[in-house]
């Protein structure tokens, strides 16, 4: 009797394993996938479609256009990576990006002391945003969604709304717009730079303790503070390295926009949610990897700049990019309940 | 109907084992009192934890098995007693000082965390890095290394079942979770564990295995003390029984010299221990 239910239950243990649930395992077990199929498929489509997409002027400008919102979603995918988010992304830019400006224009401040002061105002902001949610134990939607409209009341009111052309701005706030060309393939300083922050963050997330603990707080975070892992004091650094990252993408906005301007980026928000998602990191927390950030981004661009050069208008475009965000965060769903 | 009736004998100690019960206790509780605004939690409370033995705490719900146990491990601060590992007394401010001090709790809500792999939680706050400056400077994790200890404290175990330390716990059954939870603590050098309601969760099959698990740490050397509803697991598993009662010791009984009923009837005051010659 017990020798048919063990080989009926044998039986359907390797029913189970159908190509469909073997893909779903490949997905859950390599989340940057899913995001690199489909940055594959969107190149295929538009290399058939347009035939100046797949040039190297063309690659070079869609890098280019990448790099700030790719940046910006370094930051976003460790606060979401914790279970968080950070609506205040784009208003820490553009504050620290008027700041930096400012005092080099209007203060006569060398770049490097101004740039150095952007930094560290940006690294407060972000700082603050982690201590209410450490401390004050308030939702990060809601820290962030506060700090958002004060950021951004700063900005406008420490700018006068006024924009500072880069002419006006020494050469060093500048330098992340210059860059070199390798055969038609123009590269940025600023390319160069979110690469590198790719890199640094990607190590500090796989190799190191801290990035275990990252994925470990974001997961379940009451097993973590079982286990040892100081929780508050991860996610305070969360939201502060965080910080620090949105400098370095206003540092990069003023090279790519010549000027700095207090409405730049006005859905950088979005953006970089859009980026982190479509990247196959979980808005639950705990689950993703960086690199499927970078794909995420490229993949929005992707969409943006080779539908504009097929002619497609701009609203349609957008909706676009709203059905891909839907669609990802239900293959994130359909993934999540992957089974052994 | 006499007071005989509603007495029994003490327990004593567990025949054969005489041995361990002539050391010094490798933990022990002299009347712990804690009390939560006018409700007493633990009215003097009394506990001796040999070397290499598993003591069973029983209890009806709020006698104190819990609160008796977050005292031992650092998670509650008694407010008079005195708690002594080795015959030397500690205080513990918080669990980690109970860790620190070689007592690994394993929570009854697992510690485990699912997206991380087996390696990574066993490791978990206390990695390892690489040797030289890849990992003084660089911080780089030794996860070959981790990985492959990993698999040896789950071998050792006796746990055939989980093979690939690089997987998931989240696709781990309930027993596998519980086993990773209980290597995580044997693992480190710890002296003592702490199990709570280890086969609550679990089915016959895998309460068995967790149990055996529990016996082949304590052979190894470890003491431990399990808190269990599960009457039926504690007589097999334990060498002594602690039975608390409306947050007092109603006394200590062994397996053998009590059946399940007399453990239960005293656990819920329907008998007495007689008192000790």
């Amino acid at each position: 009797m017990s020798n048919t239910v063990t080989s009926a239950a044998a039986e359907f243990a390797r029913r189970q394993h159908s190509p469909v649930q073997r893909v779903q395992h490949q997905l859950h077990a390599r989340p940057w996938l899913s995001p690199l199929f489909l940055l594959f498929v969107a190149f295929v489509v538009f290399f058939i479609a347009t035939p100046t997409f797949l040039t190297a002027n063309s690659m070079g400008i869609l890098l280019q256009q990448t790099a700030v919102v790719a940046t910006l979603a370094v930051g976003q995918t460790l606060v979401i990576l914790t279970a968080g988010i950070d609506l205040s992304v784009g208003a820490i830019m553009v504050l620290t990006m008027m700041v930096m400006a400012s005092l080099a224009r209007d203060g006569g401040m060398p770049g490097l002391l101004a740039l150095l002061i952007g930094f560290v105002l940006a690294l407060a902001a972000g700082a603050l945003n982690g201590f209410l949610v450490t401390r004050i134990n308030l939702p990060p939607f809601i820290v962030t969604l506060g700090t958002l409209s004060v950021y951004t009341a700063i900005a406008l009111l420490y700018s006068g709304g006024e924009s500072i052309q880069a002419s006006h701005l020494p050469g060093l706030l500048n330098v992340l717009g210059e860059g070199f060309a390798i055969g038609g393939f123009r590269l940025t300083w600023g390319i160069v730079v979110m690469v590198i922050i790719y890199a640094v963050v990607g190590y500090a997330l796989s190799q190191t303790a801290w990035g275990r603990y990252v994925y470990a707080v974001g997961d379940d975070p009451e097993s973590a503070r079982l286990s040892g892992v100081p929780s508050k004091r991860i996610l305070l650094a969360v939201y502060t390295v965080a910080g620090l990252i949105y400098a370095v993408a206003a540092w990069e906005l003023i090279g790519r926009a010549g000027a700095a301007t207090p409405n730049a980026v006005p859905d950088a928000n979005l953006q970089s949610i859009t980026a982190v998602v479509i990247g196959g990191t979980s808005l639950f927390g705990g689950r993703g990897v960086l690199i499927g950030t970078l794909l995420g981004a490229l993949i929005v661009q992707t969409l943006q700049f080779g539908l504009s050069q097929m002619g497609v208008d701009q609203q349609w475009r957008v909706l676009a990019t709203g059905i891909l965000i839907v669609v990802a965060v239900a293959a994130d769903q359909w993934i999540r309940k992957v089974k052994s | 109907m006499t007071t005989r009736d509603l007495e029994v004998a003490h327990g004593g100690i567990p025949v054969g084992k005489e041995g361990i019960y002539s050391q010094q206790p490798i933990l022990s509780a002299r009347k712990l009192v804690i009390t939560f605004g006018r409700v007493v939690g633990l009215d003097g409370v009394d506990l001796d934890l040999y070397p290499g033995e598993i003591l069973a705490v029983i209890g009806d719900n709020g006698a104190g098995k819990s609160t008796l146990i977050k005292c031992l491990t650092g998670a509650y601060i008694p407010d008079s007693g005195e708690i002594l590992m080795n015959g030397r007394q500690v205080h513990f401010r918080k669990p980690q000082d109970a860790r620190m001090a070689g007592i690994e709790t394993v929570y009854q809500q697992l510690a485990v965390v699912p997206a991380l792999d087996i390696a990574s939680n066993l490791y978990l706050a206390r990695e390892e890095r690489r040797k030289g400056p890849l990992g003084s400077v660089f911080r780089m994790l030794d996860k070959k290394g981790m990985e492959r200890r990993a698999g040896q404290a789950i071998q050792r175990l006796g746990i055939q079942t989980i093979q690939n330390m690089g997987q998931a716990v989240e696709t781990l059954s309930g027993g596998q979770r519980q086993a990773v939870a209980v290597a995580r603590a044997a693992a480190f050098g710890s002296k003592v564990v702490v199990l709570d309601e280890p086969t609550a969760a679990l089915g016959v099959k895998e309460s068995g295995m967790v149990l055996d698990m529990i016996k082949q740490l304590r052979d190894g050397g470890l003491s431990i003390i399990l808190i269990s509803h599960n009457m039926p697991h504690v007589w097999e598993v334990a060498d002594r029984i602690h039975i608390q009662r409306l947050g007092a010791l109603a006394g200590v009984i062994t397996p053998q010299s009590h059946d399940m009923g007399e453990g239960v009837a005293i656990m819920t005051g329907a008998k007495r221990l007689a008192p000790s010659a």
